[in-house]
């Protein structure tokens, strides 16, 4: 057992399943002689070569769309969005092509790539550095969307998704790069489209995924000092979404909060109530409730981009409510 | 051959060096004339896609075919040529791909079963007029969204080179989707990496209903490669030999190592851009000229005839048989099964750890 940052994570990830594979290969901005731009890649140009490990201009649709074709023959495509802010200038290559295609071919193309790279807000870099694309991609099918919270995960699910022969989705973020936790010797691979639960409890399910996972650790704290017993739900994938973990958890606890970074018109937020409510309607004691960025662009300022986020107080509050403990104190329902 | 990732060291020199020269392709015609039998069945060919099309329309009208048909009538001596030049090779096209689809090899069965939507369609009817898709001879797809699929090309050849296969991707598209982005940065990858694809402008001179002089300061397409550092070439397409030898030489430089090559092809498309388009901006004068002048079904006839001494009863025979063909086509499509809604959800993901092929 190591401890390891999530960066070593997610290249002990790559590196182990570029030595079992030889299809597959890394590609992206700065991933090969500047040692990536969060150094995720840090080192793999040395193992692997210019050939695996390959630098591109920045040019994500011509890199996005290299990686599908690519992906089209049999290869691997490992494609480093250096952040999924940029993904959008790709978005065609990811939608149109990579999600389409074996269905549009009637099964006789498959599409094995990974697009990876830190989503979602860090600290202060505003609003076109800051865009959480979560639900923009978990609405295609065709598509499968996977991040993980903590270094055990991030190891066992980027090698599924390697491995898996549809195109995924993988979102890091650069705020938890650096964060560190044991991760096993022996090699694992987690299943995608099964979610963990982080943490038992009986009288709310708190579900989140990616970084927000550790707010709503904080919030649980705060909540078992209260005598509140949350259990929290880690989705790892959104899509596929694991119904069985998640309606098994709300029917039990019969309370539920959906807590998300990202804008929650036409969200993951807003599809994980809408399923739990259809669902679970029997078995819940309140509405749904969900806690988001607030429904705006990302500001630079720190004062206003704390006001924009989720936080473990956001959290607690809206658990408290949930349970009948407060009142609402602010339009969280639509904004 | 490796990718050339790997960049020179700095050096003061470099300053204002790059492929300052117009890079033209500079391989002489490759192949041998085509013998009669040869030039008979790329008139075959040409004539297969005409009649096929033609019964697209026919079909389209009487609501057997639906949604969108881009029609290939008058450019079939690009597609055809190009296939007599790349046959193994990787195939990549538009929307407008009926004709590459044959070209390549997909039957004209599979063809019409995609157009009239059922389960035995090269795409089992997943995809439509503009996917047809057949693994099997290597044509890896139609695309709708203009200049869209031009980026998978590289990959595709990218793939092919690092599994040491000699082979090429050729990649068509029109003139229109030489003004995407998508087509830029492609080029500018292709160059970069040396990689052996052979893109295929084929310029028939409207982008729907704008004609090229309207969407393009430069109206030789050709010329989007110079700014990248890619050899070019552009040609008129209505003389199928042609376009099989340039093309020939075109995948030899890219086969080679020495990079990928724009080749720009003048066609003529004799419809409007599609089905429901009656093609009000270009006088019909124009249309009739170009018939007149630059058929290349005629002209392949015309050459049949006068150099390879071929009757006009033997060109008649094929064209009877190609008639037959179409109309086996129609029939096979017609008669065959939609696919069963029950079906729906089969190709949404991919069965990982299940061989392709061996799904069910």
């Amino acid at each position: 057992m190591a401890r390891l940052q999530i960066r070593e994570a997610l290249r002990r990830a790559m590196q182990e399943e570029m030595r079992r594979d030889p299809s597959v290969f890394l590609m992206g901005e700065e991933v090969a002689h500047y040692n990536g731009a969060y150094k995720v890649s840090q080192g793999l140009l040395d193992e692997f070569g210019p050939t695996r490990v390959v630098d591109t201009p920045i040019s994500e649709a011509g890199f996005a769309g290299l990686g599908v074709g690519a992906a089209m023959v049999g290869m691997r495509p490992i494609i480093e969005f250096m952040t999924f802010n940029f993904s959008l200038v790709a978005f065609d290559q990811v939608i149109n092509s990579a999600s389409k295609i074996y269905q549009m071919s009637g099964g006789q193309y498959r599409v094995p790539i990974v697009f990876r790279g830190p989503n979602g807000a860090a600290e202060n870099l505003g609003s076109q550095h800051s865009t959480t694309v979560d639900s923009l991609y978990a609405h295609f099918p065709g598509l499968k969307v996977v991040t993980y919270s903590d270094a055990p995960d991030a190891y066992g699910l980027l090698k599924a998704a390697i491995r898996d022969d549809n195109p995924v989705i993988f979102l890091e973020s650069e705020l938890t790069y650096g964060m560190k936790a044991e991760v096993p010797d022996e090699e694992y691979v987690i299943e995608l489209g099964k979610a963990r639960i982080r943490r038992p409890g009986d009288d709310l399910t708190i579900v989140s995924w990616g970084k927000q996972v550790f707010n709503v650790e904080k919030a649980a704290d705060q909540l078992a000092a209260e005598g509140i017993s949350a259990e929290v739900l880690d989705l790892r994938s959104l899509r596929p979404l694991d119904h069985e973990t998640l309606f098994a958890s709300v029917s039990r606890t019969g309370r539920c909060l959906v807590v998300q970074e990202g804008h929650v018109f036409a969200s993951v937020a807003a599809e994980v109530a809408a399923r739990v409510q259809e669902a679970c309607f029997d078995w819940l004691d309140a509405p749904v409730l969900r806690v988001h960025s607030r429904d705006v662009n990302q500001p630079y300022a720190a004062p206003l981009e704390q006001a924009v986020m989720p936080s473990p107080e956001r959290i607690v509050a809206a658990a408290r409510r949930l349970l009948g403990l407060s009142e609402p104190t602010d339009n969280e329902l639509s904004r | 051959m490796s990718p050339s990732t790997q960049s020179p060291p700095p050096s003061p020199d470099r300053a204002g060096t790059g492929p300052a020269a117009d890079l033209i392709l500079d391989i002489e015609d490759p192949l041998p004339p085509c013998t009669t039998d040869e030039l008979l069945d790329l008139y075959r060919g040409m004539l297969r896609i005409r009649r096929i099309e033609e019964l697209a329309a026919k079909a389209y009208t009487r609501r057997l075919i639906l949604g969108f048909c881009h029609l290939y009538i008058g450019q079939e001596s690009v597609a055809v040529g190009a296939a007599a030049a790349t046959a193994d090779d990787y195939w990549i096209a538009s929307y407008r791909e009926h004709g590459h689809a044959l070209a390549k090899g997909v039957t004209p069965r599979k063809v019409m079963a995609e157009l009239f939507g059922r389960a035995t369609g090269a795409s089992h009817g997943q995809g439509g007029s503009m996917h047809i898709f057949d693994r099997s001879v290597d044509f890896m797809g139609g695309y709708g969204i203009v200049g869209g699929h031009v980026p998978l090309a590289n990959g595709i050849a990218w793939a092919a080179r690092a599994r040491g296969e000699d082979r090429v991707c050729v990649c068509f598209f029109g003139d229109g989707a030489a003004n995407q982005g998508a087509f830029f940065e492609a080029l500018c990858l292709a160059a970069l990496y040396k990689l052996p694809v052979v893109f295929i402008c084929e310029n028939n001179w409207y982008a729907m209903g704008t004609p090229l002089d309207r969407q393009s300061a430069l109206t030789d397409m050709s010329l989007r490669a110079r700014g990248v550092g890619m050899v070019r070439e552009q040609l008129e397409g209505w003389d199928v030999e042609h376009v099989r030898q340039r093309v020939a030489a075109a995948r030899q430089h890219a086969v080679t190592g020495r990079g990928p090559v724009l080749l720009e092809i003048i066609t003529y498309r004799y419809r409007g851009h599609s089905m429901s388009d009656p093609a009000k901006y270009r006088p019909k004068e124009e249309v009739e000229q170009h018939k007149e002048r630059h058929d290349p079904i005629d002209l392949a006839a015309r050459r049949l005839r006068t150099r390879h001494g071929v009757t006009q009863e033997a060109l008649d025979a094929v064209r009877a048989e190609v008639e037959e063909e179409a109309a086996d086509a129609w029939r096979f499509a017609e008669e065959s099964p939609f696919p069963d809604p029950a079906t729906l959800y089969d190709y949404v993901y991919a069965p990982t750890g299940t061989p392709v092929g061996e799904e069910d």
